[in-house]
């Protein structure tokens, strides 16, 4: 009974130091913010109710240049346009409509720099690399952006692997080099150091140096825990923002799957290893008392 | 010397040369320990465990790990932690059994204030047990270095410049011990050098004679009971046990020690598989970056207490700088425990409960160390600062009162 109450008594002040040095201590550290917004609420869907049009959207890539002045795609089997190097290098966008959410990637060519919330970037006549969007025809913008929205959607395969996901979402700025660590092919995919003010971060441990919380929050909006940041937000779907985490875990936490079948064999090998020892105790002392 | 005419390759032979049950009858089946003990006395057999735990974890990340400030990050984080077999788990066992260690050296040592097992005799126990502690202190942070992560980056930067000496500017003391004016390769290769050669060495040295001082002493027991150790020896060897108050070290002091050992090890493991961020901080899987400062610098938590003390003046007093009164009272944390044993003043050993103004000193010692750990993670901004100068002055306040509390006991109890 007393050694109990020992027990108890180093338990509580353990427990309570490891409260206060963890849990507690971190959520100080770590202001709260909102959770993710997969919506998008702030953004106003600048395609004001139109319904795009597939072949509209086509036709204003494929015959009157937009978009594929700038960014290469896949329609019909065969690539057209070409990426380049704006200090950044042009994303291709053929999956561009199943990774992004629909009214962020509308919101996004009206006006890049804001649906993105870099504007602060762009100040005393600095402009972000991709204009917002003009009609060629001068036709109604907000039908234009709906039918290439629409038309992005009908390109796009339905499902990507992880790997994919990252690549197209965040390899551009961000090296994971743990990728593939002796191929060297994840690597990020320009230097744009000079574009963004300093090299992103490889991302290969971030799974381990961030909470899966952190990330979900901060790929989400990159300003609400880092307010003033270079990294744009990117708006991806809630899906494929899972995807790319999952793919950082895939890479940065390999062993996870091995250490989580591990631990049920070794707790069934301590467990029988404490009951033989408390057994043998038993014995021992009975002869003592 | 007497001659020994049995062969070598005989078990008498051998038995003659080495006298091995003599070794094994000393050392182990009649090694007298008192029967009056609770399971706070089997922490010895499990922190020997847990140092051989991060012997046997270290050979093995040693064989991978590349102390060089460009190669270390990766062959911690690639190659040991995703290529080597397992080399994940050896990783976790020492980065959990290098924190989890110092919880059970603090529940140790404070097992021996509450106990009163430091004088009397018991002395170079307590003084060979604190100099344990300040040699895995420096274990442990010179490890923490290794990963040459963010956290081992600055951490080390920040503790580094303490040598700096605050106002005295103790120029040459920092740069020699980095080995160049800012913390750099060379700084990771001796402090690679420490942790896997000479501390260990150290280590061992100061266990093999922190056993030792045990042996004359004896162990204390939960009573504080003068036990006359060969009249009781000889109860037992008579046969009875039950009624003698000592029993032999092997088997049923280990046997005890085994079964505490065993649910120490689930609760061990369970941190090295599900729960070992606060071992191993995340901050420090971001690599080392001299450009870049992490918003938040903290030790690991069993250096905070004494972190915070360096952190709670923070403004300057006495015509003196915040920072050289932080440094001084850091100065004196570091040493102030080695010393407990002279500034008890009380004659008696007994357990805290049967010295009630001592008691209740320990149980605000306990309280306020834990309050400067958790502030010495917090940012000191705002009322934070204030706690820690608070905290710091009672920590201050209660070594001051110490011999005086523990002479008013002894005098009320007639004992001076």
């Amino acid at each position: 009974m007393r050694e109990i109450k020992i027990f108890a008594v180093v338990a509580f002040f353990t427990g309570v130091l490891y409260w206060g040095v963890e849990p507690f201590a971190h959520s100080a550290l770590h202001p709260h913010v909102d959770a993710p917004d997969y919506t998008f609420s702030d953004i106003e869907d600048v395609r004001a109710g139109k319904t795009g049009d597939v072949a509209a959207g086509k036709s204003l890539i494929v015959d009157q240049f937009q978009c594929q002045s700038c960014h290469s795609m896949t329609v019909d089997g065969a690539q057209i346009g070409a990426s380049m190097d704006m200090g950044v290098m042009t994303p291709d966008l053929t999956t561009a409509g199943l990774i992004y959410d629909e009214k962020y990637l509308a919101a996004f060519i009206a006006n890049p720099a804001k649906a993105a919330q870099v504007e602060h970037k762009f100040v005393d006549g600095a402009m972000h690399p991709m204009t917002p969007y003009m009609s060629m025809s001068g036709g109604d913008v907000a039908q234009e952006i709906a039918d290439i929205v629409a038309f992005l959607k009908s390109i796009a395969p339905s499902s990507i692997t992880n790997k994919e996901a990252f690549a197209d979402a965040c390899q551009r700025c961000h090296s994971i080099k743990y990728g593939d660590f002796y191929g060297g092919s994840m690597a990020a995919k320009g230097d744009v150091s000079a574009y963004m003010g300093t090299t992103p971060p490889d991302l290969s441990q971030h799974i381990r140096s961030r909470s899966k919380g952190f990330l979900h929050e901060f790929i989400n909006e990159p300003g609400k825990h880092l307010h003033g940041t270079a990294m744009p937000r990117v708006g991806l779907t809630q899906a494929s923002e899972n995807q790319v985490v999952a793919y950082m875990e895939e890479v940065g936490d390999s062993k996870k799957p091995q250490r989580d079948a591990l631990w049920p064999k070794f707790f069934a090998y301590l467990v029988i290893f404490a009951v033989l020892a408390w057994l043998w105790k038993a014995k021992i002392w009975r002869e003592v008392h | 010397m007497a001659l020994i005419n049995e062969s070598f390759f005989s078990a008498e032979g051998l038995e003659k040369r080495l006298a091995g049950k003599k070794f094994w009858k000393v050392m182990m089946t009649e090694y007298w320990i008192p029967k009056d003990i609770n399971f706070l006395w089997a922490l010895g057999v499990v922190l020997a465990t847990t140092f051989g735990i991060l012997v046997i974890s270290g050979i093995f990340l040693m064989m991978y790990y590349k102390p060089d400030t460009a190669l270390a990050f990766d062959s911690v984080n690639y190659t040991i932690m995703q290529e080597v077999a397992f080399g994940w788990l050896f990783r976790h066992m020492h980065g959990v059994a290098a924190s989890v260690v110092f919880l059970i050296i603090y529940i140790h040592m404070f097992t021996g204030i509450y106990y009163g097992s430091y004088k009397k005799g018991r002395e170079m126990i307590w003084i060979s047990g604190m100099l344990l502690f300040v040699t895995f202190s420096a274990g442990g942070f010179s490890g923490y270095m290794l990963p040459w992560g963010q956290m081992s980056y600055w951490a080390a930067a920040v503790i580094t410049n303490l040598f700096a000496g605050g106002s005295l500017e103790a120029w040459g003391l920092v740069e020699w011990i980095r080995g160049g004016f800012a913390v750099n390769d060379a700084t990771l290769t001796r402090f690679f050098m420490l942790h896997v050669f000479l501390l260990p060495l150290v280590i061992i040295g100061v266990i093999v004679f922190h056993f030792y001082t045990l042996r004359i002493p004896h162990v204390n027991n939960q009573d504080a009971d003068d036990i006359d150790y060969d009249a009781e020896a000889e109860k037992y060897l008579a046969g009875n046990k039950a009624e003698s108050k000592v029993i032999p070290f092997w088997p049923v002091f280990l046997s005890k020690d085994f079964a505490v050992l065993s649910v120490f090890l689930i609760f061990y493991f369970f941190l090295v598989f599900n729960n070992y961020n606060f071992a191993m901080d995340p901050v420090n899987f971001d690599p080392a970056n001299d450009m870049k400062t992490p918003a938040h610098i903290y030790p690991e938590w069993y250096f905070l207490w004494s972190y915070e003390t360096l952190r709670g003046p923070f403004f300057d007093m006495l015509g003196m700088k915040a920072g050289d009164i932080g440094l001084i009272i850091f100065g004196l944390a570091q040493v102030i425990f080695l010393v407990f044993p002279f500034l008890d003043k009380d004659p008696d050993i007994l357990p805290a409960h049967k010295r009630p103004k001592f008691f209740i000193w320990f149980w605000i010692m306990i309280i306020d160390l834990l309050v400067l750990s958790v502030y010495g993670k917090l940012p000191p901004t705002g009322a934070n600062a204030w706690v820690g100068f608070g905290a710091t002055a009672v920590f201050i306040l209660l070594w001051v009162m110490l011999p005086i509390i523990t002479k008013m006991d002894a005098k009320k109890r007639g004992a001076l």
